[in-house]
């Protein structure tokens, strides 16, 4: 079956300093990936290399067969395949909840207005924040803001979703609730990509795992072959840390 | 009651010498409030387009054209750095000396623009060029991970301005826009200077004639206290109602 994603011979450097070097990976649909690494590995501008936000320098990424490097690319129709969820949430702090979940389809996609609502109600169900749908981010918890987050992605009907440390600036309680969010989606089939530090939560959901250092990938294979039996120095020294 | 007012002061006017004839007299109370319809006329026009000059040139500073962004520098430079009393002169006097003359309904020569057109056009390109500036301290202050969220979601370079970036920096600059709207209308009494009968121009043909300049002044500053406090107090009202729950801004 063709991958969702092909991510081959990807190079990045941000004036003459790389953050990327020779990056290939191929995502199948419905699977869950993670990647995982130390800080300034470059896994944060992988994910928003995948979704155009950050351009590449060399090397190709194919999302359903769109090219990302592509001085023509439709970044429209690129951005309504891919869902992102940033680690401060960046939700639209003038809108209520249920606003800035129906907004997105009403002015990029054109649904009507009662469609976008139901839906995003329908949403803020599945992320367990019907109660909510009135209140401003200002008044929700971070680990609520995270799910409305999620949902405000959704809402696009995403093929992939790109996860970015969602859970780092999070307390362990409110964490559990935003990883079950995830958990949930990925088990449904969603096909997700995740930066993440939540070690045991990638070893449970993940299909492979990615560990990145110095922008390459050093190490990948499944959770176990991975956090059970690595066979880097390196991928051994980093999770001997955080383990 | 008005009547009750009058007999007031044209006592306090006998009886102590202290003269405000505009409480009692039919002739200085027309002129004075003309004078203050002037006044806030000048003033409403002034803030709206002053409000209007501020979000195009906010827009314009952050064009992807240079040439828009340095028009637009050289605007604000010009008429943040001169003052407005010889702004207003140079529109008047040399401005308004190059555009042609319009025949009036008694059939004589009119200028295009009278004196009261001037100073709306000075004092809302005056205020404006401050205005451009707030605006574009409260759309710097909007977070970059804002726009790059709607960036995300697939909105356009002018919806994330419109939708996401205004409406976030405008909450956040509003307390100093009130501060510039303050200071413009009491900048308008310099429309004096070019003969337009503002308040300060209607109280000076008023104590011209009464002889009563003391009294014209402590009325003239207390009009002016209750306008400024008109205008903070609708501010406020405007600022609590974009309020969002929870937000600091």
């Amino acid at each position: 079956m063709q991958p969702l994603i092909t991510i081959s011979h990807v190079e990045k450097s941000f004036g003459t300093m790389p953050v990327l070097r020779d990056i290939s990976m191929t995502i199948a649909k419905g699977e869950c990936a993670c990647i995982i690494g130390p800080s300034g590995s470059g896994k944060s501008t992988l994910l928003r290399c995948i979704n155009g936000l950050v351009p590449v320098t060399s090397g190709s990424i194919l999302v359903d067969s769109i090219e990302v490097n592509d001085p023509h690319l439709d970044k429209l129709a690129l951005r309504r395949k891919v869902g992102i969820v940033f680690q401060q949430y960046n939700l639209f702090p003038h809108k209520t909840a249920i606003q800035n979940i129906a907004m997105a389809p009403i002015h990029v996609l054109n649904r009507p207005k009662d469609e976008a609502y139901e839906n995003a109600r329908r949403l803020l169900a599945k992320v367990k924040l019907s109660e909510k749908a009135d209140a401003y981010p200002g008044e929700l918890s971070g680990g609520q803001q995270q799910r409305v987050a999620i949902a405000r992605s959704l809402a696009m009907n995403p093929m992939v979703m790109l996860f970015d440390e969602v859970t780092a600036a999070l307390d362990p309680e409110t964490k559990k609730e935003v990883l079950f969010t995830i958990r949930d989606l990925a088990a449904e089939g969603m096909t997700c990509v995740l930066v993440t530090h939540e070690m045991g939560f990638a070893s449970e959901v993940a299909d492979h795992v990615y560990f990145t250092d110095g922008g390459r990938i050093v190490e990948a294979g499944t959770p176990t072959e991975i956090f059970k039996a690595a066979r880097n120095e390196r991928t051994r020294a980093f999770l001997s840390q955080v383990l | 009651m008005m009547d009750a007012i009058a007999h007031w002061f044209k006592w306090l006017s006998n009886q102590h010498g202290i003269n405000y004839s505009v409480f009692f007299d039919n002739y200085d109370q027309t002129l004075f409030l003309k004078g203050l319809k002037t006044t806030i006329i000048l003033s409403l026009a002034c803030i709206a387009l002053s409000i209007l000059v501020g979000l195009i040139g906010a827009w314009l500073q952050g064009s992807r054209i240079r040439a828009a962004r340095v028009g637009t520098a050289m605007f604000v430079q010009f008429f943040r750095n001169t003052p407005p009393l010889v702004q207003l002169a140079f529109f008047y006097y040399a401005v308004s000396a190059l555009l042609p003359t319009v025949t009036d309904s008694f059939g004589a020569q009119t200028p295009l623009i009278n004196n009261l057109g001037w100073a709306i056009i000075s004092f809302s390109l005056f205020a404006g060029a401050f205005n451009i500036e707030i605006f574009r301290s409260g759309i710097e202050a909007v977070p970059s991970a804002m726009t790059e969220a709607a960036e995300s979601l697939g909105y356009t370079r002018f919806q994330i301005y419109r939708i996401v970036v205004i409406p976030i920096a405008f909450r956040i600059c509003l307390p100093s826009l009130g501060n510039n709207l303050v200071n413009l209308v009491k900048t308008t009494t310099l429309a004096y200077a070019i003969g337009v009968p503002e308040l300060l121009y209607a109280s000076a043909q008023i104590w011209s004639e009464a002889m009563n300049v003391r009294e014209m002044m402590v009325l003239l500053l207390i009009t002016y206290v209750a306008l400024v406090a008109i205008l903070v107090a609708v501010m406020q009202r405007w600022e609590k109602s974009l309020r969002v729950p929870g937000y600091v801004s």
